[in-house]
């Protein structure tokens, strides 16, 4: 709500959030796996009344002709109208296309999974993997919450067993996907010039800017995006990557 | 902070150019002020008249203001008002008493006889909202339909170049091209004569080298002056 | 990079790239205003091969009224890829990426846009990429700067954008073609004027976080340099010697 903008601006200015929690801190976080038994991966993730579930489907396609031997991982954010008043039915908006290429570049980047393992036949079989993350109720921190299912759900996540004689999966449960790094994004939210962890949805609306950063397993940086109608300096940046390391470390141990 | 001007008259400054420093300059049309600087909005030339910076774009759209006095084309009606296009986002209004001080019996009357849609006028710009609400009269002696003839564009900003000091450019035209010239706030430029393509010609060329020197020389050249 | 299909050897051999740079060299750069003819604004802006040409509409009336926000003008920013502009025909229309960078350049735009002095309008804006070699949302980007500037629009300063990566373990600006799709890191970013005020940071690629500071630093320094060109563009194309003018004589 507009009215409110301004108060949140204020409160955060004299170090205040509206909910009284500390500036680096999230709120409750919980990551339940295995949770769609329909789906070959699934994960269901809450950071307060944000709630997505993110599930793995696979499939089997033909390679792109630049990566002949790799099969490929496909991202897909789904704002379901019911999570939110503002949000419509329809196509995906601007904002799930960001949130899915953001999410998309986080576990593409570091290399979390070793596409060349999903080759089938080179230049003529590989495995897809179709990662659709549902938002089913809205109260910020999207970004967050969509790489983190989306993540937990590719651990959870069990290869199907392709005959290529008869060239179609056998529907069972084979290996468990083979995940090479945990990349984790943390975003940092910048409200009156103050940097804030897990804004709300209110909070979002109060937002200058924000800076999605993702970090790996070693402490390394895979992407980031920055967001919002406002600007960021490089102590800002610089800051903001140091409370994306610190948390990332916390939440990685969730998965 | 001293106070100074960084820029020298009529330099070409733009977005975010630092004018001035200090507070003793003000911003004016075209300027902002940030700390204790006053920088550029737009791309155009600085003018400060004793402490008041401001810019004159190069470019941009027309916004009305006040007593401009406008050339505008009647674009749609209703039994008690006009709606005129004024070559700006914002559409303006001409209500039946601005525009004619007989008493009009509005059951009986079609309001098109006084203005019908496609017409042309001359008019004057009464007030304007915060919400770009504009009002137009034609209570002022210069305000007349205009007919025939034929209407040109040109970049608002450029129209005091147009006209020149005291009239002096448009003054011009009008005594090499015989034409009957009209120059609207705006940036609508309405001619009416024997050369109008000659006329329209020149103005065109006024507006493309507004920003040079020599103009007035070139452009009495072009109408066949010495 | 091993394993990529087509993949040099290496991508920079004695300190020089494979096309002939330095490290923090940028490609050659051309930057024009007021190219088009039918817009209210318009800027041009390569680096190397990859040009792009932006227009801006407006402010105008925007329709359907439901759209127009009473108090200001709102901006609407649509970048796109010809088909021609890429080795593999890119189909027109809409795409994600499509979509994602259109996004990002607007909310770079809006930080300094003045919106209020304008209510219930739109400025529309235009990039078209007609030849890709990577740093096309950078191109668009400076292109559009410089074409709300030539447009009028009231604005707190350009936006000036370049690309940095790492390439081969070393830091570069101005990330091409080939570097782009072999190198490790490519990072996209934009700032207000020549200040260090970021507005656009997109990085994909694996990087400790003190190689990602040296980035920073040195895209900061390139979005500066950016900043010179775009105003001599600016300032060539509408240059004046002094103007004559309705207050007196030449």
């Amino acid at each position: 709500m507009e009215r409110n903008e301004s108060y949140i601006k204020k409160l955060v200015e004299d170090g205040i959030r509206i909910d009284g929690r500390p500036f680096d801190q999230f709120r409750e976080v919980s990551v339940e796996k295995g949770v769609i038994t329909s789906a070959e991966g699934s994960a269901e993730v809450r950071i307060g009344k944000t709630h997505v579930i993110a599930g793995v489907k696979m499939g089997t396609a033909e390679p792109y002709p630049d990566t002949p031997d790799e099969g490929n991982v496909i991202i897909d954010v789904e704002f379901v109208p019911f999570a939110s008043a503002e949000f419509e039915s329809g196509p995906p908006s601007p904002e799930a296309v960001e949130i899915a290429r953001v999410v998309d570049r986080g576990i593409r980047e570091c290399k979390a999974i070793d596409t060349k393992a999903l080759c089938i036949t080179a230049k003529e079989k590989v495995w897809t993997i179709n990662i659709d993350i549902h938002v089913i109720d809205y109260d910020g921190n999207l970004f967050d919450a969509c790489s983190l299912a989306a993540i937990a759900a590719l651990t959870n996540t069990k290869v199907p067993k392709y005959d290529a004689k008869e060239g179609r999966i056998v529907c069972e449960p084979d290996k468990q996907l083979k995940i090479d790094d945990l990349p984790i994004e943390v975003t940092v939210y910048k409200i009156s010039g103050k940097l804030l962890l897990d804004a709300n949805a209110e909070e979002i609306d109060s937002t200058d800017a924000r800076l999605t950063i993702a970090t790996t397993k070693n402490g390394d940086l895979c992407a980031m995006q920055k967001g919002g109608e406002g600007y960021l300096t490089s102590e800002e940046i610089k800051t903001a990557v140091e409370l994306s390391l610190k948390k990332g470390k916390e939440l990685r141990k969730l998965l | 902070m001293e106070s100074k001007l960084l820029v020298k008259e009529k330099e070409l400054v733009i977005p975010g150019d630092i004018l001035a420093q200090g507070l003793d300059y003000l911003p004016g049309s075209g300027c902002y002020r940030e700390g204790e600087s006053v920088r550029s909005k737009v791309l155009g030339l600085a003018r400060a008249k004793d402490r008041l910076v401001t810019i004159t774009p190069i470019s941009g759209i027309y916004v009305p203001k006040p007593g401009d006095g406008i050339v505008a084309t009647i674009i749609d009606m209703q039994s008690t008002f006009w709606i005129c296009d004024i070559n700006s986002p914002y559409d303006a209004l001409l209500q039946l008493s601005e525009a004619v001080s007989e008493y009009v019996d509005i059951g009986r009357t079609d309001i098109s006889t006084y203005f019908d849609i496609g017409d042309v006028i001359y008019i004057k710009v009464l007030n304007v909202t915060k919400m770009k609400n504009v009002t137009l009269t034609m209570d002022d002696r210069r305000a007349k339909k205009l007919l025939g003839g034929r209407m040109m564009k040109i970049t608002p900003s450029k129209v005091p170049r147009l006209i020149g000091k005291e009239g002096s450019m448009i003054e011009l035209i009008k005594n090499h091209t015989g034409c009957q010239i009209i120059v609207g706030q705006n940036g609508i430029v309405w001619l009416r004569g024997e050369k109008e393509a000659l006329a329209s010609e020149a103005v065109k060329m006024i507006e493309e080298e507004a920003h040079t020197e020599g103009l007035t020389d070139r452009v009495t050249k072009f109408l066949g002056g010495e | 990079m091993g394993g990529k299909v087509g993949a040099p050897a290496a991508l920079i051999v004695k300190g020089k790239r494979l096309d002939g740079r330095t490290l923090e060299e940028f490609r050659k750069i051309e930057a024009k205003a007021g190219n088009l003819i039918s817009t209210d604004g318009s800027g041009f802006f390569a680096f190397g091969n990859t040009k792009a040409i932006a227009g801006v509409f407006g402010p105008r009336t925007l329709h359907p009224k439901f759209m127009q926000n009473p108090r200001k003008a709102i901006i609407r920013c649509k970048y796109a890829m010809a088909p021609f502009s890429t080795g593999e025909r890119v189909r027109p229309g809409h795409s994600r990426r499509g979509t994602e960078i259109s996004k990002v350049i607007e909310e770079a735009l809006s930080s300094v846009v003045f919106f209020d002095n304008y209510p219930k309008t739109v400025i529309d804006v235009f990039m078209e990429i007609i030849q890709a070699d990577a740093s096309t949302r950078c191109a668009a980007l400076n292109a559009a700067s410089m074409a709300l500037a030539s447009a009028g629009v009231p604005m707190k300063n350009l936006i000036c954008s370049c690309s940095v990566g790492m390439v081969d373990g070393k830091i570069v600006l101005d990330v091409g073609g080939k570097e782009d799709n072999f190198g490790d890191v490519d990072t996209a970013m934009a700032t207000i004027g020549n200040e260090d005020k970021i507005v656009l940071l997109q990085l994909d690629g694996t990087l400790s976080k003190e190689d990602f500071f040296k980035e920073l630093s040195l895209g900061l320094k390139g979005c500066s340099d950016i900043f010179d060109i775009q105003a001599s563009a600016l300032k060539d194309k509408y240059a004046t010697n002094s103007e004559g003018d309705e207050n007196g004589k030449e």
